[in-house]
């Protein structure tokens, strides 16, 4: 066989396994559907501008779609001290979609030591969605977002 | 060449091979085989899926036999309305998923909305299209005293239970309060005359009644909380799927395409997920407004009416904690994602159902397939609708799949 009989015997090989692949690689793409891909899904992270430590303890693992949650948040400043007597809101929503959470919960009980029970989270559909917490304490305001797929 | 020749072939060969795993069917692509994500989302789908039944802490009769059997026959009653012909089951009928068919409902007058069915409603924690209620019992008060339904008023209900209901009634409420001091019509809702009849009534002659009112509604809520959805081929074919037997024989190629659709490109799901295939919440997805009805806000006027209801969980007739009242306490009650937005049904038997929407807008399944494949701007709000460039095909296995939902006798 020649050089040029082995070059064109691969080529032969490789029209059909391309096409088997990019069938894969589309069916791939769809199902994952712009999710990006180097998305942090701790839930201990540091806020936007790096004022606090921030936990978020989830009531069910995994978190559940259509079930109203208690989640307890925990706040630490960056040496690791509890935050205490903080002001925290609580939103959310799913980027990819462009809507908010269904429902608007909030911090019910302050239950010392920088923890904080959140009530009334809920998530209606599958996928990425984001909760925030904004703090505001001695420390100065800040926000952290946690990222969780259901 | 010759040797070419072969390998031609022999590519030719593994290249069919290689896609006969993946099937063609009318032109699209049959998922033969699921990612363990895709049989996830079909399980959380299956009526294996479904929860216990919730309990109702606003409503101390929900689990009590006897006042279902007392709602029953309440449901049943057309003694409850304004011109003795309307019952609950007029336009909730029994033998048609407790729904009439027909665009709009019909008692002594036309309603403006599609009759919602009943089953499985003991789950949503909001009920109507546009959540205007917050228990199955809250949500049967309103079309008693509503002008084109029952028509009726809250102290001729009264007089009724007195009347036909008083030991059944007596036995899970307590003593009836005495009514015959008061006027044969009086409502705070309705005409003017029932409603000055109400005013000049004692605060203590409102309450009494106020209470036999919501006790109707407990009662026939624990009766519509014994409708619940029954297994469907999808259910079954889901079920042999988790336990890995048999998982393509309860669903044909075509529907099992419109089921990888309804949970993919469709993005079905997204809205109607759960085993009752409803979230629950409310959504704006562009439905036309009907010509000749009045303007129609959705969500925005029917959360501002649940948070005002005095029969809502928080409210004095109410059995709960306000503290249990999490779905309440925790509504969004404002904002631009309410405008038009409804609750998705559940689609258990949509095949079985049309017309469709809260209006009865499209009067097939095709045409609300077609309607989300199309995603027009919505009439009024936001719709949450992208354009989903589904094939003819691709239409027609969502339909299909949407009658594999079906209930078999």
């Amino acid at each position: 066989m020649t050089r040029r009989q082995i070059l064109k015997s691969r080529l032969l090989w490789a029209a059909p396994l391309t096409l088997i692949a990019m069938v894969g690689i589309g069916t791939a793409a769809k199902m994952t559907a712009s999710l990006p891909e180097d998305l942090d899904f701790s839930l201990t992270r540091y806020s936007d501008a790096g004022l606090y430590e921030t936990r978020l303890d989830t009531d069910t693992k995994p978190v559940s779609i259509g079930v109203m949650h208690v989640f307890t948040v925990t706040l630490k400043t960056r040496d690791g001290k509890p935050v205490e007597k903080a002001a925290l809101t609580i939103d959310g929503g799913m980027p990819q979609h462009g809507h908010g959470l269904p429902t608007r919960p909030r911090v019910t009980a302050d239950l010392g030591l920088g923890r904080y029970r959140v009530e009334g989270i809920k998530f209606n559909m599958p996928g990425w969605w984001t909760v925030t917490v904004h703090a505001t304490s001695g420390a100065g305001s800040d926000e952290t977002t946690f990222n969780l797929k259901l | 060449m010759k040797r070419s020749g072969i390998l031609y072939a022999a590519a030719g060969i593994i290249a069919l091979v290689v896609l006969a795993g993946f099937s063609y069917k009318g032109g699209i692509y049959v998922s033969q085989y699921w990612s363990e994500e895709q049989k996830s989302l079909i399980a959380s789908l299956s009526l294996d899926a479904l929860p216990a039944l919730p309990v109702d802490p606003s409503n101390r009769v929900a689990d009590d036999p006897k006042a279902a059997e007392l709602g029953e026959a309440l449901f049943n009653d057309r003694r409850l309305s304004a011109n003795g012909k309307v019952a609950c089951a007029t336009c909730h009928l029994p033998d048609r998923q407790f729904q009439d068919d027909t665009p709009f409902g019909h008692g002594v007058g036309q309603t403006n909305r599609r009759t919602m069915p009943i089953s499985g409603t003991a789950h949503a924690p909001f009920l109507f299209w546009d959540g205007r209620k917050d228990s199955q019992w809250a949500q049967a008060l309103g079309p008693l005293e509503s002008a084109v339904e029952h028509g009726s008023d809250r102290t001729a209900l009264a007089r009724q239970v007195v009347t036909h209901y008083r030991r059944d009634y007596e036995q899970l409420f307590g003593p009836l309060p005495e009514l015959t001091s008061l006027p044969d019509h009086a409502s705070p809702e309705g005409n003017p005359a029932a409603k000055s009849a109400w005013s000049k009534m004692t605060e203590g002659e409102r309450e009494a009644v106020n209470r036999v009112f919501a006790n109707i509604g407990k009662a026939i809520a624990a009766f519509e909380r014994t409708v619940e959805p029954r297994e469907t081929r999808f259910d079954r074919y889901a079920r042999s799927l988790q336990a890995g037997t048999a998982p393509n024989n309860g669903l044909s190629e075509t529907e099992i395409a419109g089921l990888a659709l309804f949970i993919g490109k469709g993005n079905c799901i997204n809205c109607h997920n759960g085993p009752l295939l409803t979230d629950n919440h409310f959504h704006n997805t562009g439905v036309p407004a009907v010509e000749g009805l009045p303007e129609d806000t959705g969500r925005t006027l029917g959360a501002l009416q649940v948070k005002n209801d005095p029969f809502n969980c928080r409210g004095r007739y109410s059995d709960a904690e306000p503290s249990d009242c999490t779905e309440l306490n925790f509504m969004v009650s404002e904002g631009e994602a309410l405008v038009r937005a409804y609750k998705p049904p559940s689609l258990r038997n949509v095949a079985l159902r049309p017309p469709y929407m809260h209006a009865g807008q499209f009067r097939s399944l095709d045409e609300v397939v077609r309607h989300y494949n199309e995603a027009p701007p919505a009439p009024a709000g936001h719709s949450e609708l992208e354009p989903l460039k589904l094939s003819d095909s691709e239409v027609q296995a969502l339909q299909a799949f949407l009658a594999s939902l079906n209930e078999e006798n």
